[in-house]
């Protein structure tokens, strides 16, 4: 398959540009941050985003959603990206859906066409400590009676405060577990965490948790292949989502390049700061086909489709990073100030690189992968 | 079964009954088949191999078969080089007229010139070298001074060429000359073909740091050029040779790609050793490798994405620039970590075990990726002005 979108995906692109630019641009994310949002995230524009179908993007057609596949999964959070917009998209409508999907019963199942629609909102707690490390997953599920116990904490967990239901990682006897779990359930504790970023994740402590064998999405010890199927989907749209805000705030760099005049010329002219511009963009393009070849690959069932998201996170998360310290440095002073978009680029970034494994996590996979 | 996956098939059984053992695996830069008139052959293997391959047209996938081309459409060729890969078939023949002249041909040339050079460019018969860098004109290509006089139906064309690759080698030139002196410098060049065993052509090869002459400064001294061998509009030379340019980046860019021979982790591990765990026994050397395959790997998709993009008449054609810039950075930096991985072993620069320090002057070599073809710098300017418009570049 080409390495470039087609033409429905081209107008799924407009589409989320379009809606995002209108709905949620980087005003949204100030006035929910300025404003001290009880939620930090607005529950009227999840259900909009549902309305345009974005929210069910990968949700079957029978479960309400749009049944596309990676690509267009990752048209949409590059989208989100470029806006900044503080949205439940990667933890419930990728991560979530992702798992329920592949490895969710019928009941779990009618969670999806919530999901699709922006009226719930799911949040996946994998992570513990600071950095994320899906194979060892230190919370324990006891099994008890016919159901189980969960113990344990739980860091990181997107969107977590908001959640209408958890998908907690445990490890059980037989191994990794993933569990449907009610955060009203006695012993379920969460702490909003306000980010860096000004979106909100949570930690979640979870103290002798009963819950059901119904919870268990898929087997017990079934759950890390239902993780790396969800897992590699949510790198390659973070990915996604770091490729665009990296080339958004490249752009506005561009632009000020442009614009700005110094010794009585536009900084543009200097050569110093034209070849800086230029690794960049070739950069931005590396990550650009990283990332739609990994989310090609997702789509074909690669065997490798697993790596090339891990190469496609990292690749994009150290473009990304380098774009937002480029579009600082070459703003100077008014880069620095909080009246400038360019820091809340640097601020998301800076999040998007942590989740799902940062560049280091992922080179460490490449490189066991070739065996050195 | 779609028709793709037939081709792929299809493809696959004759590139088994085809492709002889010998030409399968690791393959040294130094053993490379260039044909021509005097093409010399590792094994007879590998010249049944040009011939088959040649016969076939996949020497030059793409091109379309009247010229001898594969006319192979885009994702047929890539099946192709995806199955070539997957028997670590050997380069059937390596080729500047693949690479560069023939872009320039289908593109520029005459009906004439595309059925007389074409074909023997595909079977590998005839061997081109590219006549453009001058002593004064370097990074500013298009100060060239060598002179074509108009003679009524030839030129009488004098002056020096340099850093003419294998030019001691080769069948035939393509070069530019200066056929208008009076006119702006990019408005007075002229792209022109002729024969290096044409009286008056001297070559001398250069040694380079790494004790090899792949390179040779080459002469003119009244050399005559028959008309017929202009390729493009007289004294519009320059279209030509920024389009083959392109050409040639991409080329050079892929290099990066390519790499040649063993993944650098494995040399690492052949020459170092794997702690408990497996891994390569120097941590920090096994990170910075860690970085370089990853960048390699989305390297070879940006690659693809922009033959992609190219076929679908999407690409800036400035984009040839940014593959040039990032490939042959990226095969300079492999190289460095594949002088790291070896140790004091590839320092070694005679004698057999290190096979005359095969190492050593790879790394040495790779040190003109970034500035044959237009140096980085010049690649960065180009991407600053084409592709960003930035004020002034």
């Amino acid at each position: 398959m080409p390495l470039i979108l087609t033409e429905e995906q081209t107008m799924l692109q407009d589409a989320a540009d379009g809606f995002l630019n209108e709905q949620a641009p980087i005003a949204h994310l100030r006035k929910l941050r300025n404003d001290r949002d009880a939620d930090g995230v607005s529950r009227d524009l999840w259900r909009a985003f549902g309305e345009m179908g974005f929210a069910g993007v990968i949700i079957p057609e029978a479960l309400g959603g749009m049944g596309l596949g990676a690509v267009e999964a990752g048209v949409i959070a590059e989208s989100l990206g470029r806006t900044l917009t503080p949205s439940p998209y990667l933890g419930s409508s990728i991560l979530s859906a992702k798992v329920l999907i592949e490895g969710g019963s019928q009941a779990q199942q009618a969670w999806l066409p919530k999901i699709a629609a922006g009226e719930a909102i799911l949040a996946l707690a994998v992570d513990e400590g600071a950095k994320h490390a899906p194979s060892r997953i230190a919370t324990r599920a006891e099994r008890v009676g016919n159901g189980f116990r969960l113990s344990g904490a739980k860091a990181f967990v997107l969107d977590g405060h908001v959640a209408d239901a958890l998908i907690v990682a445990a490890t059980a006897d037989e191994g990794t577990t993933l569990f449907l779990v009610d955060p009203a359930t006695a012993g379920v504790e969460i702490e909003r965490t306000m980010m860096v970023d000004a979106h909100n994740a949570a930690r979640v402590t979870l103290t002798d948790v009963a819950v059901d064998a119904d919870a268990v999405i898929g087997a017990v010890g079934g759950g890390e292949a239902l993780l790396d199927g969800a897992l590699s989907l949510g790198r390659a749209c973070a990915a996604s989502s770091l490729t665009g805000a990296g080339d958004q705030a490249f752009k506005t760099t561009l632009d000020y390049l442009r614009t700005r005049k110094q010794f009585g010329k536009l900084i543009g002219e200097f050569q110093a700061l034209q070849h800086r511009a230029a690794h960049l963009f070739s950069e931005l393009e590396l990550a650009r086909a990283a990332t739609i070849g990994a989310q090609i690959a997702i789509d074909e069932g690669r065997e490798g489709a697993s790596l090339a998201a891990s190469i496609a996170k990292a690749k994009a998360g150290r473009v990304a990073e380098l774009a937002v310290q480029e579009a600082v440095q070459m703003h100077g002073g008014v880069g620095m100030t909080d009246e400038y978009d360019v820091g809340l680029f640097m601020k998301r970034v800076r999040v998007l690189n942590e989740l799902l494994g940062d560049a280091g996590f992922h080179a460490e996979r490449v490189a066991r992968a070739q065996g050195f | 079964m779609t028709d793709l996956e037939r081709f792929r098939a299809e493809t696959r059984a004759w590139l088994e009954a085809n492709c002889p053992a010998e030409c399968r695996g690791p393959m040294a830069d130094d053993e490379m088949i260039w044909g021509g008139r005097d093409a010399t052959f590792k094994t007879p293997a590998h010249r049944l191999w040009l011939e088959r391959m040649g016969a076939r047209g996949w020497t030059a996938p793409e091109w379309p078969a009247e010229y001898g081309g594969g006319g192979l459409s885009r994702e047929e060729a890539k099946v192709l080089a995806s199955e070539l890969r997957r028997i670590k078939a050997q380069p059937a023949l390596a080729s500047f007229g693949v690479w560069m002249l023939g872009p320039a041909l289908l593109a520029f040339g005459t009906e004439e010139q595309k059925k007389r050079f074409l074909p023997e460019i595909v079977r590998g018969e005839i061997r081109w070298c590219q006549g453009y860098s001058e002593p004064g004109a370097g990074s500013d290509l298009a100060s060239i001074q060598t002179r074509a006089e108009d003679r009524g139906d030839h030129w009488i064309v004098n002056g020096q060429k340099i850093w003419t690759s294998y030019a001691d080698k080769a069948d035939w030139i393509f070069c530019l000359v200066r056929t208008d002196p009076d006119a702006p410098k990019h408005l007075g060049i002229s792209f022109v073909l002729f024969d290096m065993k044409t009286p008056g052509v001297t070559t001398r090869p250069i040694t380079l740091i790494s004790g090899k002459s792949p390179f040779c400064e080459t002469f003119f001294d009244d050399v005559r050029v028959e008309k017929e061998n202009l390729v493009g509009t007289l004294n519009r030379g320059w279209d030509v040779a920024k389009y083959l340019l392109a050409h040639e980046r991409t080329m050079i860019g892929a290099m990066g790609e390519v790499g040649g021979g063993r993944p650098v982790g494995q040399v690492a591990l052949d020459a170092i050793g794997a702690d408990e765990a497996g891994r390569l026994d120097e941590p920090m050397l096994r990170a910075r490798i860690a970085d370089l395959e990853i960048d390699a790997a989305a390297f070879r998709l940006a690659m693809e994405r922009v033959g992609d993009q190219v076929k679908a008449k999407q690409a800036h054609p400035a984009i040839a620039s940014m593959l040039k810039y990032y490939g042959s950075e990226l095969n300079k930096r492999r190289h460095e970590l594949l002088m790291a991985a070896g140790g004091a072993d590839a320092l070694e620069w005679e004698g057999e075990r290190s096979h005359d320090g095969k190492t050593a002057r790879d790394w040495l070599r790779t040190k003109a990726n970034s500035i044959e073809g237009g140096t980085s710098e010049v690649q960065l300017n180009i991407i600053a002005k084409h592709l960003l418009q930035l004020p002034g570049a």
